[in-house]
């Protein structure tokens, strides 16, 4: 859905989504990393299990909560992008023994 | 540098154009500042990245973004203790601050707190605007300026209010095709705008910066809906299409990304819970803190400045926000009252002229009552999913205001607290109850303005303590 502007810089970053590589621009959020990578959704809600993704891109909406380096509920949109980060997915109500 | 220490005797609490400017004044007559902000890059939304640019033309989101750079580099050549990823979640009337920062809090007081943390989108709550590809206009020219991301293709942006026309002007420029533009300004506005007219000439740059925005758009031959009602998303496990009504038909567009906007208003959540008088605006149709011509609070001590007191634009910010830094200079015995008031004529004519445009904006872009009030099956709050219709029903049995329809249903209780449904609940409360925004209310917010950890908080350190 959203994609690189040509003649950007073509340097990459590997992280770990869901336990894949992937590769990303370096230099930007999570949150747009997940909008580049098109992995929408990027997680579903605790109270109706609805899908959903980052939504504002500022810290007001708080849509892109995702868990990284193993700490659950991150606005997705507030920290960037860094090799080797561990990415996960949340469904549903988290799982509280991940914590 | 970082933060270097507990008290300062001015706290500059975001790094937008406001921001930067009440830090750069403050430190110019010698007074020991420090600034926080929730970003990694100084600048704010609107100059976001502006220096250290991913775009591959610095250009290309338009000369006043441009602008900004020399605004950024001067602030980070200031001599200011400057906090980037700096996440503010406490602040009282006693101007004691918590300020999470790498997962860490920190506690910090100052003599003088600055406001600074500008603006949000107004929230444009539409059946099927929870699903993913459905986002607000800003998060598409935050993608633009901070990680030369752009829309592939198929993309929709509905709504009002000049951001939707700046960027569906910078897409052009990007390269980017725009499967349709849906306006859902009123006829009425253009009507009442008219009488304001006369004043925005007195700004007319901003009329003609405008006018070539939509003869760009006019040229691109972009299909261009007007008058737009009923706009809903649907597709699942995400967007997928969306239908409305324009011209005396419905319509149903495919898309898988739909950009949303319908002007913006002041962040009020720190001012708030700090205490700050604040009044419902009817003009720009939201709530804003009470300050005098210096951004004076209620409060002894604490400033708020920029756009978080009132929507007045970059430029206008950036000025106000000077005049902030030369009220707390004088306050704090740097200059003196004589001194001040010289240095002040010029950004307040400045100011005055930069703001002589508003009226006639707020008036052409007035957010219409449907997007208000949304229809029944429109999701208010994301966080807790509420539906407009749960929010009509307790109004009817008795809900007296958005602070009660919080224990009625959850609303305004997950963790955005409301800063994405308190503009709706309000505005449907009044209507159901027959009473104006004014009388009806708004939601408290208090502190922890951001989600913290019971761990982050017994953790907590002065800046300079080392983590073990």
């Amino acid at each position: 859905m959203f994609q690189r502007l040509k003649n950007t810089s073509p340097e990459l970053v590997e992280l770990n989504l869901d336990g894949q590589p992937v590769s990303v621009p370096t230099g930007i959020s999570v949150a747009a990393a997940l909008l580049y990578l098109d992995a929408k959704p990027i997680r579903r809600t605790a109270v109706s299990d609805s899908p959903r993704a980052p939504y504002c891109m500022m810290g007001v909406c708080f849509d892109c909560l995702i868990e990284i380096d193993g700490q659950p509920n991150l606005q997705a949109c507030q920290v960037n992008v860094a090799r080797g980060m561990q990415i996960r997915r949340q469904n549903a109500a988290y799982d509280s023994e991940a914590m | 540098m970082p933060l270097s220490k507990s008290h300062y005797s001015v706290l500059v609490i975001g790094g937008g154009p406001a921001g930067m400017a009440a830090a750069k004044t403050a430190a110019k007559y010698g007074v020991d500042v420090a600034l926080v902000d929730e970003q990694f890059q100084p600048g704010g939304q609107i100059y976001r990245n502006v220096d250290r640019s991913p775009l591959p033309d610095i250009d290309l989101p338009g000369k006043e973004y441009t602008f900004g750079k020399t605004e950024v580099l001067s602030f980070r050549q200031a001599d200011i203790d400057y906090q980037p990823g700096a996440s503010v979640w406490y602040l009282d009337r006693d101007r004691c601050v918590g300020v999470l920062i790498d997962g860490v809090n920190h506690r910090l007081s100052a003599d003088k707190i600055i406001i600074a943390v500008g603006a949000q989108e107004r929230p444009m709550p539409i059946p099927g605007w929870q699903l993913p590809g459905v986002m607000s206009a800003g998060a598409g020219q935050i993608l633009l300026k901070s990680a030369a991301l752009v829309p592939g293709a198929d993309v929709v942006l509905a709504g009002s209010g000049p951001l939707l026309l700046l960027l569906a002007w910078q897409y052009i420029r990007a390269g980017v095709s725009i499967s349709a533009i849906l306006d859902t300004t009123t006829k009425i506005n253009r009507i009442k705008a008219l009488a304001h007219l006369p004043r925005a000439l007195g700004a007319v740059d901003y009329l003609w910066k405008g006018l070539g925005l939509i003869r760009t758009i006019r040229r691109a031959r972009i299909p261009l809906f007007s008058n737009v009602s009923q706009l809903v998303a649907e597709g699942e496990p995400k967007l997928q299409s969306i239908s409305f009504r324009s011209g005396g038909r419905d319509h149903k567009i495919k898309t898988s990304l739909l950009l949303l906007h319908q002007g913006v208003i002041p962040s009020l959540h720190m001012a708030q819970a700090a205490g700050c008088g604040i009044g419902w605006n009817e003009s720009q149709q939201c709530w804003i803190p009470e300050v005098d011509s210096w951004g004076q609070s209620s409060l002894p001590g604490i400033l708020i400045t920029g756009d978080g007191a009132g929507i007045s634009g970059a430029r206008a910010a950036s000025l106000s926000g000077q005049l902030s830094g030369l009220q707390v200079a004088y306050e704090l015995k740097q200059i003196d009252c004589k001194q001040r008031d010289r240095l002040a004529v010029t950004l307040r004519n400045a100011w005055n002229r930069h703001r002589s445009i508003r009226p006639f904006l707020d008036a052409w872009y007035r957010a219409p009552d449907s997007y208000l009030n949304p229809p029944d099956e429109t999701m208010v709050c994301r966080c807790e999913e509420v539906f407009a219709s749960e929010i009509r029903d307790i109004a009817k049995i008795g809900c007296i205001g958005p602070n009660q329809a919080k224990a009625f249903t959850r609303c305004g209780m997950g963790p955005c607290q409301g800063r994405l449904c308190g503009n709706t609940v309000e505005q449907i409360m009044a209507k159901s109850r027959g009473e104006s925004v004014a009388q009806t209310g708004r939601y408290r917010a208090r502190p922890p303005l951001k989600p913290i950890t019971l761990g982050q908080i017994a953790g907590s350190m002065d800046p300079g303590e080392s983590n073990q």
